[in-house]
């Protein structure tokens, strides 16, 4: 049974995370580094416009290989259980990030120093 | 405790395994492992409103450690235990609104489980990043919420016939 004041509730909340994703959409701009960390740690940061591979790998034998290609990061193979980091689709927009959690590895696009001094310059 | 309360305790969990076997299969879009949509809710919100909170928390730790135990790891029961607790308090309160239905109460479980999950992610991979997931999981759980909350309503609606 559905009264009205769900029906506020669910307005609500709809509304708030729609407004969310559509301004995450619509603020979508190209990334200018790929930021690597470990556990929370900065591993390696690198830019997207060399393309190159990096593997991750711990004491224990986990790894994760990241490639950057054509500006887009990918995840191309790991040793997780789950694998879900490897399935994830590529990234190139800023704030995108691919997590292995199981191996805590995140992989975050950030801006990069570049885009930074145009920001300021404008 | 009363033979016919055991036999739903039973009876739920066997539906929360059930859920939880069937959210697997559904592949979610979100690279977080253990995020799950929150469909054993379902059992939590039926126990909650069929017996009461302290019946529903312990049923939830139940599923959790059980379903964690047959198809996770102990990593992925933190995510669920995160996910359990919160979802658990916002419907006790929720509850205690008036002119909240059934609905109502489901929806802010749905949405609390998810966002218990990021938040425990968060810290676990100790990176804000994850926050950018939260919009896309509230709807998640918005939805998922809706229906469990009509589906518990003819659930609990059933079972009271037997207690």
């Amino acid at each position: 049974m559905i009264k009205k004041k769900d029906l506020i509730l669910a307005a609500v909340i709809l509304i708030i995370a729609l407004l969310a994703v559509i301004m995450i959409t619509f603020t979508k701009v190209e990334g200018g580094e790929a930021v690597i960390t470990v556990h929370g740690k900065i591993y390696k940061t690198l830019p997207l416009n060399e393309d190159d591979i990096v593997t991750v790998e711990d004491e224990s034998g986990h790894y994760n290989v990241i490639e950057i290609k054509d500006g887009n990061v990918t995840m191309t193979e790991a040793n997780c259980p789950d694998i879900l980091c490897v399935k994830h689709r590529s990234i190139h927009y800023n704030h995108e990030s691919i997590v292995c959690l199981p191996h805590k590895v995140v992989v975050e696009i950030q801006a990069g120093e570049e885009n930074n001094i145009d920001a300021i310059a404008k | 405790m009363k033979s016919r309360n055991v036999a739903t305790y039973g009876m739920l969990i066997a539906l929360a395994f059930i859920l939880s076997y069937i959210e697997r299969i559904i592949t979610i879009p979100i690279p977080i492992p253990g995020i799950k949509v929150g469909l054993a809710n379902l059992v939590v919100i039926t126990a909650l409103y069929l017996m009461g909170p302290k019946q529903a928390f312990v049923l939830s730790m139940i599923r959790i450690l059980l379903v964690g135990f047959t198809f996770g790891n102990l990593s992925t029961m933190l995510f669920s235990f995160a996910g359990g607790i919160l979802s658990w308090i916002l419907m006790v309160l929720a509850r205690k609104i008036q002119g909240l239905s059934m609905t109502g109460v489901s929806i802010l479980g749905g949405v609390g489980h998810n966002v218990g999950q990021i938040a425990v992610a968060m810290f676990v991979v100790n990176s804000t990043t994850l926050i950018y997931y939260l919009p896309v999981l509230i709807l998640a759980g918005l939805v998922a919420g809706t229906v469990i909350g009509i589906l518990g309503a003819l659930l609990v609606s059933s079972l009271k016939h037997m207690h």
